[in-house]
């Protein structure tokens, strides 16, 4: 069986996908990716699909799933680089992507994750201010 | 240029494991782009075989799938028949709702690929397997 391999860049971990995976490779992809963002820290994740031909529903259900784990794994996952028939054939098919940020190249995946996580410190940092309370008038 | 694939005979590809999934779906893309299917007609043929095909090996329990090159005249196309001898489909209309799932997925598998395809073609029976065929007419 293939695997798929995942790059670390800074903060992220990048996974291009750039073969015609089996079911067995996206489940396995799906652990793979569990156990990196816990080894790693990191707190995004982008998926390159930009050399995928087709999205079905097992695949489409894979990247939900990570999606879902990821975020309970204090991560942010963008899908990136997908092509636009297969944009226009997943919807014919019914598959919504729940739950799935989505970018058009890798930079701008990058972008996404960083105003996330910029935007998350802000709140951080506005619960924190709530731990001591002040008399409320 | 030559795909490699005689167009002039029904192309089989046994299904017994995912890696076959993965075999038709390539057979399948060959085919299409020899009969001149446009980009997005490829790639709503090949996601529908992806999804018939991943049917016919979890429920049916393996099969076969057959890829033909057609032409009715006016244009050409691609035929794709999936055979199991499974357990059939008790009820049809249910399994072709969205949604329903005996199998743990996302129930779309049938429905999905129906909607993708121009000619859908379904014969089951409980204990008799199944066999659908999809065709995809170039425009």
């Amino acid at each position: 069986m293939e695997r798929v391999p995942i790059l670390k860049i800074g903060d992220i971990l990048l996974v291009s996908i750039q073969v015609d995976m089996s079911d067995q490779t996206a489940v396995a992809l799906q652990e793979d990716l569990a156990e990196r963002i816990v080894a790693t820290g990191c707190h995004g994740v982008i998926i390159d699909i930009t050399a995928l031909d087709i999205v079905d529903s097992f695949v489409g259900r894979m990247l939900s799933t990570i999606a879902s784990i990821s975020r309970v794994l204090d991560a942010e996952t963008v899908v990136v680089g997908m092509r636009p028939a297969v944009a226009i054939t997943l919807v014919e098919l019914g598959l919504s992507l729940n739950g799935i940020r989505t970018a058009l190249n890798v930079e701008r995946g990058m972008e996404l994750i960083a105003a996330e996580r910029d935007h998350d410190r802000h709140d951080e940092f506005d619960d924190g201010s709530d731990v001591e309370p002040t008399a409320s008038p | 240029m030559t795909s490699g694939v005689d167009l002039s005979r029904p192309q089989a590809q046994t299904v017994g494991s995912d890696e076959d999934v993965v075999r038709v779906r390539q057979l399948v893309r060959t085919v299409a782009v020899a009969v001149k299917l446009s980009l997005v007609d490829q790639t709503k043929v090949v996601t529908a075989a992806s999804e018939l095909a991943r049917n016919t090996l979890v429920y049916g329990g393996g099969g076969t799938v057959e890829v033909t090159a057609v032409d009715n005249g006016r244009r050409p196309g691609i035929t794709i028949v999936f055979a199991d001898s499974g357990p059939g489909i008790a009820d049809l209309e249910l399994a072709l709702t969205d949604g329903y799932t005996t199998g743990g997925g996302l129930g779309l598998g049938l429905s999905g690929a129906r909607r993708l395809v121009d000619d859908f073609d379904i014969q089951t029976a409980p204990g008799q397997g199944t066999r659908i065929t999809i065709t995809k007419w170039s425009r």
